[in-house]
């Protein structure tokens, strides 16, 4: 079985080009690329993608999966056909779920629900810490032979500065990567909002947004002092790059992230307190917003993820400061993401470095690039096509989205895994 | 009467011409209020629910006061626990209450924005009676009318607020009002107590109160909360007491006819000096309570019988 993708734009991470070309699939593999001509011979399928853009599949770092506990917020089968609407072919899935993934016996149940459910790829991470407690290392080894990419306790910060030190240490000689999250937590406790004028008009609890910086400049000399392998899951101020720019310098082992909304909404969308723009850490001021960007093109910035994070409608319907954080992104991830490309932030193969590459790279996959022998993870799009979301459109159980009514530009035609179609506009 | 608002949520989006029209309106209201028979019918057959998700006594018995006065039914809702409890959402309660048809509510909560909410769930007129550190309108506005009385004018006055800016939403709510009014503010607290940012809001800011209190017109003074006096925000009460309590060596520095005020509850001998409070020549904290009522009618009155009506055929 083979599958030719004719008259497609080729968007090619790794050679960073843009052309029209022809791509053929066989046994679920990318067999050939045609960058300059149409391949002549018989084909079992031909897909015209008639001149759109033809680019790997997106790898989301840091999707959030509520099973096991919040099953009634998202489960595998429906992010995963959110993520196929998105473009979405390989979800690396948190381990912030209700208990947290911290045992290999749990990590076994994930990746059997996964496989049954979920139309798309998906990788899952393991605790750092038992119960993401900070007190005591997961099992970390045993966690990594039944299949964790990496150990993250996500949004909790290890504080025991010794124990954090172990744990690194304990992973750096199993080779194994730790993601952590740059939020000084006794400075940001309570806070929902960045500090400023905006948050002291709001009379909402803020955190000033050195609060990243103290937390990465920390973890940055540990990293440093254990040569362990650090991914930071998202950066989202200037002061921030600052310092993962001077660690990069050092050639230490890190690498970092943004999410799409620190990427394209500012702390200006929550006046009037609306909670679907109530992330965390919370959205920043436009200058780090566009320092943040700029950061992505240039390549310091590593990855782009959608920070998926299904809440309830119950949890949203309250005043701000008790709503819960996040915002749901599978689907969205695309269209805001080509925010930057329309905004002239960077090109398509640069954004999609960020999008596909750099995340394989990150786990060492082989997808997430369009080479002969790469996984047929595709996805076909429309970068130009305008649509105005409709939130209660969205895949998600959950349609917690601050994308909701926005004009945007950009929309998903077809995604692939393993050369299956697995979504059709 | 001109009134444009639906709702009096916060000073920030009120309009000039609505301010004066309730400051007008209240200053009737005062004289009503100091003749013996204190009857008007102004909200008569008018429901008037007050919820209060936080302790209260002062502003509570005062919105119950002004209601009663213009002839509303008026209910009491003391909701600290008990609803939190049952695990009723905000919005679940005030959609309860909405269907009971009410034509005023006057909310209290804890949190920032909470009120804002609310109102786009209901019906009525809704009046916020203090939403977290957000804003707290009917207090600027008693005491943009307890100086215009004392004062003649509210444009061209120098006024000091001085204390616990950081978590004060009558601080907010005067700051957006003396601003609309072309006051002169001048902010006077330890670092600690300013929130960031606050210099953007057309204040100028003073840690050495002497010299903040120079030439004001008027000294407005805020509560310090018992839990942030020690070693959180202040090294101490008496530390605080020394440098940023009013007393007559500070007040000294203000012009001489310059009135002192406070929004009550006080800490004698924390922010302000006990005889200070108590000196009917500088001191219109009394006045401020009477004010207070006055102004809480007049703000009712307008919203129940002005009120500017959604466009038909609109319902959030």
């Amino acid at each position: 079985m083979n599958i030719l993708f004719s008259n497609a734009r080729l968007i090619d991470p790794e050679a960073r080009t843009d052309t029209i070309g022809a791509l053929l699939v066989a046994d679920g593999a990318i067999k050939q690329v045609f960058s300059d001509r149409e391949p002549k011979g018989k084909f079992d399928q031909v897909v015209d993608c008639e001149g759109k853009c033809l680019a790997p599949g997106i790898l989301d770092i840091g999707v959030k999966i509520c099973e096991p506990g919040e099953r009634h917020k998202e489960s595998f089968a429906s992010a995963g056909r959110a993520a196929a609407a998105g473009g979405v072919t390989t979800m690396v899935i948190r381990p912030d779920t209700v208990p947290s993934v911290d045992t290999p016996e749990s990590l076994e149940f994930i990746k059997r629900r996964a496989s049954a459910a979920s139309i798309v790829r998906v990788l899952p991470m393991a605790s750092l810490t038992r119960g993401r407690a900070g007190r005591e290392m997961a099992e970390i080894g045993f966690l990594q032979d039944a299949g964790a990419v990496a150990f993250t306790d996500c949004d909790h910060v290890v504080t025991d500065i010794k124990i954090f030190s172990r744990c690194l240490t304990y992973a750096n000689s199993l080779n194994a990567l730790v993601i952590t999250h740059a939020q000084e937590p006794q400075l940001s406790a309570g806070a929902s909002a960045t500090s400023g004028a905006l948050a002291t008009k709001l009379g909402l609890p803020a955190v000033s947004p050195m609060a990243e910086r103290i937390q990465l400049d920390r973890d940055a000399a540990l990293i440093e002092m254990t040569g362990a392998r650090v991914h930071i899951d998202q950066l989202s101020t200037k002061a921030g790059l600052d310092v993962l720019s001077q660690a990069k310098a050092k050639g230490l082992r890190i690498t970092a992230g943004a999410s799409i909304h620190h990427l394209t909404l500012n702390e200006i969308d929550i006046e009037g307190y609306p909670t679907f723009f109530k992330v965390k850490p919370p959205l920043r001021h436009e200058t780090d917003r566009v320092a943040l960007a700029d950061a992505v093109a240039s390549g310091l910035i590593d990855i782009i993820s959608s920070m998926h994070t299904p809440q309830d409608e119950e949890s949203k319907r309250v005043p701000f400061d008790s709503a819960a954080s996040g915002a749901v992104a599978l689907e969205t991830l695309l269209p805001a993401a080509l925010q930057l490309v329309h905004g002239e932030y960077m090109d398509l193969p640069t954004l999609w470095a960020a999008l596909s590459l750099n995340p394989a790279n990150l786990f060492g996959l082989d997808s997430g690039r369009l080479t002969v022998d790469a996984p047929a993870d595709l996805v076909l799009f429309d970068p130009d096509k305008p649509f105005i979301l409709d939130r209660t459109t969205l895949k998600s159980k959950s349609k917690n989205t601050p994308f909701d009514g926005r004009r945007m530009q950009g929309q998903v035609m077809q995604t692939y895994v393993g050369g299956e179609l697995v979504f059709e506009r | 009467m001109d009134f444009s608002a639906e709702h009096l949520l916060g000073i920030e989006h009120l309009s000039v011409p609505d301010i004066n029209s309730i400051l007008d309106l209240a200053d009737q209201y005062v004289d009503l209020n100091r003749q013996s028979a204190k009857r008007s019918d102004a909200l008569a057959g008018k429901t008037q629910i007050n919820m209060f998700f936080e302790n209260s006594t002062r502003t509570l018995s005062s919105f119950e006061i002004a209601g009663k006065r213009m002839g509303a039914d008026v209910i009491n809702m003391a909701l600290g626990a008990s609803s939190i409890k049952k695990g009723e959402t905000l919005i679940d309660t005030a959609m309860t209450l909405n269907a009971m048809n009410p034509d005023l509510l006057v909310v209290r909560h804890p949190e920032s924005g909470a009120v804002d909410l609310l109102a786009q769930k209901v019906k009525c007129a809704v009046l916020n009676a203090g939403d977290g550190r957000h804003e707290h309108p009917t207090q600027a506005l008693l005491d943009a009318l307890t100086i215009r009385r004392s004062k003649g004018r509210l444009h061209r006055l120098n006024v000091a607020i001085c204390g616990d800016i950081a978590h004060s939403r009558v601080a907010r709510s005067n700051i957006f009002l003396l601003n609309k009014m072309e006051s002169r503010i001048r902010l006077v607290a330890p670092k600690t107590l300013l929130p960031a940012g606050i210099d953007l809001f057309g204040v100028e800011i003073y840690e050495d109160m002497d010299e903040g209190l120079k030439d004001v017109d008027v000294v407005m003074m805020l509560r310090l909360q018992r839990e942030r006096m020690d070693g959180a925000f202040i090294p101490s009460e008496r530390e605080y007491y020394h440098r940023w309590g009013l007393n007559a060596a500070k007040l000294a520095n203000a012009k001489p006819d310059a009135i002192v005020m406070h929004p009550g509850p006080m800490n004698r001998g924390v922010e302000i000096d006990g005889d200070i409070a108590d000196d009917i020549g500088r001191s219109v904290i009394q006045e401020q309570v009477e004010m207070g009522v006055a102004v809480r009618m007049a703000a009712m009155d307008l919203l129940a019988n002005h009120r500017r009506k959604k466009p038909s055929g609109v319902m959030v």
